[in-house]
């Protein structure tokens, strides 16, 4: 370990800027989780595979377990803390709690970002693309259905300007 | 999980990228990183340098050049799949990619990175052996190109030296009459093939199967371009005994193993069945544009 040099880390994460001094094979999940305390993001497979680790790298969703946290370099990073808190839940969370998307809430994180890409990228006009985009994120309770349709819920609100691509964004964490 | 510990350089140019590769013994370039993060994880790879290669920006394009579509190496699976270029010159490459991983590992994975990693299951190595690209490597000496079909050595294996980096794929256009189709089979969307077929045809003035090119994932050591059923086949009328035919000697030139996701048995027939139906599309298509 002792000839191994330590790399600087410049990061905004959830609209703050953050400098570190890290290992160069810190994971992003862990630095997010153990370095920031921001422990929404969830850790499950830790290869790639379950997507509960999903977060938002310059607006793409990306598993958070498959990217060295000094590759974040410079870049920008939203996780599920950037979404809505307890208190105010964004138009995307509340549509998951009315529709029933989660029941032990494992996957949620990784859910919420992928859709919230989702919702700002794609057309989402058939459950078809919804199904196809989110299946990279595993969830062992709900069958899903409740996860489509909280989904379909907010791209038709989405559609009739009943809420906007702001709406369902990031925020940064001061405007929480 | 963690990566055993390593040093880490960021390039911020080809040269010192290469350079970084020729300095070091056991260097790994990291790009999109989607391949190489698991192993790393899991510490199947154990280096005590990564490049990465992320920031090289030169390296991302997708551009037309003497009758081409050239790629670069860091050109992202999501980018490649919206390309207009590849909808109106690759249209089977369009195809196969809806099949390519999730929509995070599409974000971040790359042209260049799937075929260095050389799965025999995935759909880059095949559709460069399909398609008769020209894969391009680059050390600090120059570039040499190399064809596809002598681009994969093995399993996760290339021709790639040590100090090389893939930087560039040229892609032949498929002519706008030729038949083509890609199937493909996975336990779940975006999950690895257990066996997927690739094809494009021509349809000549007789009638007659010609141009035939066969090219298949999933069933062996590496991805496989069937060149004695293309031999076999072309010349011929289109027929379904024909197909069984083929069919018939599927297994002496595939190599399918049995995991926990199938069996031996279960991918051949697989093969076959697939193979049937993605000819019958693309010759249907063939026949169309004639």
């Amino acid at each position: 370990m002792s000839d191994i040099e330590k790399v600087s880390l410049w990061a905004i994460v959830n609209g703050k800027v953050h400098e570190d001094l890290i290992d160069p094979r810190l994971l992003l999940s862990d630095y997010l989780r153990n370095h920031l305390g921001l422990t929404g993001t969830h850790v499950g497979c830790e290869h790639g595979v379950c997507g509960a680790c999903t977060i938002l790298v310059d607006g793409a969703s990306t598993r958070s377990c498959l990217m060295l946290a000094i590759q974040a370099n410079g870049l920008e990073i939203n996780t599920v803390e950037s979404l809505g808190s307890p208190e105010h839940l964004n138009p995307l969370q509340k549509a998951f709690n009315e529709h029933h998307g989660l029941q032990c809430g494992f996957c949620t994180p990784g859910m919420l970002m992928t859709a919230t890409e989702m919702l700002q990228k794609y057309p989402l006009k058939t459950d078809e693309e919804i199904r196809g985009l989110l299946s990279g994120n595993l969830c062992r309770c709900t069958g899903y259905q409740g996860i489509v349709d909280a989904v379909r819920e907010c791209a038709r609100m989405r559609d009739s300007g009943a809420i906007t691509i702001k709406d369902i964004s990031p925020r940064a964490e001061d405007s929480l | 999980m963690k990566p055993v510990p390593f040093n880490y350089l960021c390039a911020y140019s080809l040269e010192e990228a290469l350079t970084h590769l020729r300095n070091s013994d056991d260097a790994k370039l990291i790009a999109g990183g989607q391949s190489l993060m698991p192993m790393l994880n899991f510490r199947v790879v154990q280096p005590s340098l990564l490049v990465d290669i992320g920031k090289l920006v030169e390296l991302d394009f997708i551009k037309e050049d003497a009758g081409d579509i050239v790629i670069g190496a860091l050109t992202r699976h999501n980018t490649v799949a919206q390309s207009d270029l590849v909808i109106d010159h690759l249209p089977i490459m369009h195809e196969a990619l809806k099949h390519v991983a999730h929509l995070a590992v599409r974000n971040r994975g790359t042209i260049g990175g799937s075929l260095s990693h050389a799965d025999p299951a995935a759909e880059y190595p095949m559709l460069s052996l399909l398609l008769e690209a020209i894969i391009i490597c680059e050390s600090v000496d120059g570039k040499r190109e190399i064809s596809a079909n002598e681009f994969f050595i093995g399993s996760l294996s290339t021709v790639i030296a040590d100090d090389e980096i893939l930087t560039q794929i040229r892609f032949p256009k498929i002519n706008a009459n030729t038949g083509w189709a890609f199937e493909e089979f996975a336990q779940r969307d975006g999950d690895f093939a257990l066996a997927a077929v690739g094809i494009l045809v021509d349809k000549d003035s007789e009638g007659c199967i010609t141009n035939l090119r066969v090219g298949m994932m999933g069933v062996g050591e590496t991805a496989l371009r069937l060149t004695s059923i293309e031999e076999d086949l072309n010349g011929q009328t289109y027929s379904d005994q024909l197909l069984d035919k083929a069919v018939a000697n599927l297994s002496s030139l595939l190599l399918p193993n049995t995991d926990l996701h199938a069996s031996e048995e279960y991918r051949l027939h697989l093969a076959g069945q697939l193979f049937k139906r993605t000819f019958k599309n693309a010759w249907n298509m063939a026949s169309t544009k004639k």
